[in-house]
């Protein structure tokens, strides 16, 4: 953690905005600004496009914002009524319960399965190896709208593949079947797109630590009579601990703040069956235009992040040991 | 002997059922992009290429506005990349090169800004287009993306210049250079494989956002991207879904080919965890 600092008297911050011209530097600007004229463009951009609008967002969640305050401007401060408004929404509260179960069920399958897709690639031989990495970059690299795209198609209802497969395999109430039209089949297609598209980065990133386990440890483990799982439970997962807690937080934030995938295949529907925490500040700001709530939904949703945020933190500077 | 035999086999097995869940929905969406529309009609789908056509994707480019959106991604894309590229730089070189008060805070705010949940920012990003009449411009667009790709990309040529042994600057400076001829001449040659793989991620992220571009660019349809065109792919092409996997295919292209170069490195730089969108 500790770095030592140069004994350095007080330093202004950067007093120029833009970037400095390095090339003109002479003698005559003291070194020392020199550090703070270099990360000056990086503070003001982040404070313009990042901080800004999250304050914005947390005023815009304590006033009375409609489409009237967005044309005309001039929005009242009403204090905690957003807060109040949603929080006593029985609808809000089921949107949280779904997001919850929608991250636990897509992070639960999406863990397991990298576990053991990381250990089949390692006890692969090299050109299967190859071959199943290769896979899975592929997946990896498909950009989200592509694969909503490709989704919808695979699943359509008359000439989607998979209710031919389905139907060819004997499962006939699948013929023309409109997995779209209906709640729980909608939820489900996006947990599999979901968990389809997050495996491939947790799997490489998985078996890429495993191959830093040294090869001694399971060998004497074979020795002594362990079988695979006992070798997993007892070797591998205690040593790569840290680097699941990783992942796992970041699939965490990344299911729980999940937009794209849900807005461009179901806007949240049919019927609110896949209306998670984003999807529903967003519906709620740009269809009821109620930009108040729509804004206090998110602060709730960035409050709850926040959580798997600081875990996620304390195990990288864990990990890092040094910033 | 034969345990081990069976063991290989069903190892094998599994891994090649990985293999097809992971680019069957990739290769279905290839495949029906050449295939002709009686084929993709067809009662029992063919799972290989018997009759190629090249005709949803002449369908797809000559779609209302192909091109004019897939300049709009490409012009974003690469000015928001290039601009958090030459601000991160400057940035990366102090964090990684010199000593100053507060420059740990300063990295801990670079990986919060990493971390941040741009999806819960979507309302006050509005809010703040219309006031400053950015509504419908692709400036607003970049200057996102370009916020979206600095912190990544300050964390990831923190990590290359690192690397670079610092006495090599010095050595420089003793010849004769000063910091900055040092960098030009020395470091930044080195840094430059690292520029290129950094950069190319950060034109992937900027390629494929949808969630600002669909919300900020509403009234003038000309300021489009490709991701936004490409969901509202059923008012386009209805239910042509041939021209619909052309276009798909055609804008996951760049993308594809940006991953497999940069295969080896894909998995080194993910630690940090920025790559996906």
């Amino acid at each position: 953690m500790a770095v030592t600092h140069v004994e350095t008297p007080e330093t202004p911050v950067a007093p120029h905005a833009g970037p400095p011209a390095a090339g003109r530097r002479g003698p005559a600007l003291p070194v020392r600004l020199l550090p703070y004229l270099l990360i000056a463009p990086t503070v003001l951009g982040t404070a313009y496009l990042l901080v800004y609008p999250l304050i914005r967002n947390l005023v815009i969640s304590f006033q009375k914002f409609g489409i009237a305050q967005l044309i005309r401007g001039g929005a009242d401060f009403v204090g905690f009524d957003n807060y109040r408004q949603i929080l006593s929404d029985r609808m809000f509260w089921s949107v949280v319960l779904r997001t919850f179960v929608f991250t636990a069920i897509n992070v639960t399958l999406i863990m397991v399965l990298a576990t053991l897709v990381a250990l089949l690639i390692g006890a692969l031989g090299k050109g299967m190896r190859l071959a199943v990495m290769g896979g899975l970059v592929v997946a990896w690299a498909i950009p989200v709208i592509a694969a909503t795209t490709v989704f919808q198609w695979l699943f359509q209802s008359q000439l989607g593949v998979v209710n031919w497969v389905l139907v060819a395999l004997g499962f006939e109430q699948f013929d023309g079947y409109a997995w779209f039209a209906n709640g729980t089949s909608t939820f489900a297609i996006i947990v599999v797109l979901i968990v389809w598209q997050s495996v491939p980065f947790a799997a490489l990133t998985l078996y890429a630590a495993m191959t830093t386990v040294p090869k001694e440890l399971h060998e004497s483990a074979q020795i002594d009579g362990a079988g695979g799982v006992k070798t997993f439970t007892l070797i591998t997962f205690p040593i790569l601990r840290p680097m699941f807690g990783l992942i796992f937080c970041l699939e965490v934030i990344w299911v729980f703040k999940c937009f794209v995938q849900i807005w461009a295949i179901s806007q949240g529907g049919p019927g609110n069956a896949t209306l998670t925490l984003p999807v529903y500040a967003y519906q709620v700001a740009q269809s009821l235009n109620r930009y108040d709530l729509g804004a206090a939904i998110s602060m709730v949703t960035v409050l709850i992040l926040a959580v798997a945020l600081l875990a996620y933190f304390r195990q990288m500077f864990k990990e890092e040991g040094e910033l | 002997m034969r345990t081990s035999l069976g063991r290989k086999l069903s190892l094998n097995t599994l891994a090649l059922i990985v293999f097809a869940f992971s680019v069957f929905p990739v290769y279905w969406m290839v495949l029906t992009a050449f295939k002709p529309t009686k084929d993709i009609q067809a009662e029992t789908p063919s799972f290989f290429p018997t009759n190629i056509t090249f005709a949803h994707f002449g369908t797809a480019v000559n779609a209302d506005g192909f091109w004019l959106f897939w300049r709009n991604s490409a012009l974003v894309a690469v000015t928001a990349v290039l601009l958090s590229l030459v601000v991160a730089c400057l940035a990366a070189y102090a964090v990684a090169r010199m000593k100053w008060r507060g420059r740990q805070a300063f990295i801990l705010m670079v990986f919060i800004a990493q971390m941040t949940p741009w999806e819960a920012l979507l309302i006050p990003m509005y809010v703040i287009a219309r006031d400053t009449d950015m509504l419908d411009k692709l400036t607003m667009l970049t200057l996102i993306y370009f916020m979206v790709t600095l912190p990544f990309t300050i964390v990831t040529l923190r990590g290359f210049l690192k690397a670079i042994p610092i006495e090599l600057e010095e050595a420089a400076q003793v010849d004769g250079c000063n910091q900055f001829q040092a960098f030009r001449r020395i470091v930044f040659p080195l840094l430059a494989p690292g520029l290129l793989s950094t950069s190319l991620f950060g034109f992937i992220t900027a390629w494929n956002e949808f969630a600002f571009a669909n919300l900020l660019i509403i009234k003038n349809q000309d300021q489009r991207t490709l991701p936004v065109w490409l969901s509202s792919f059923s008012n386009t092409f209805g239910t042509d879904w041939g021209a619909t996997m052309a276009a798909a295919t055609l804008f996951m292209l760049p993308v594809l080919l940006i991953f497999l170069v940069l295969q080896g490195r894909v998995t080194a730089g993910v630690a940090a965890g920025a790559v996906k969108g």
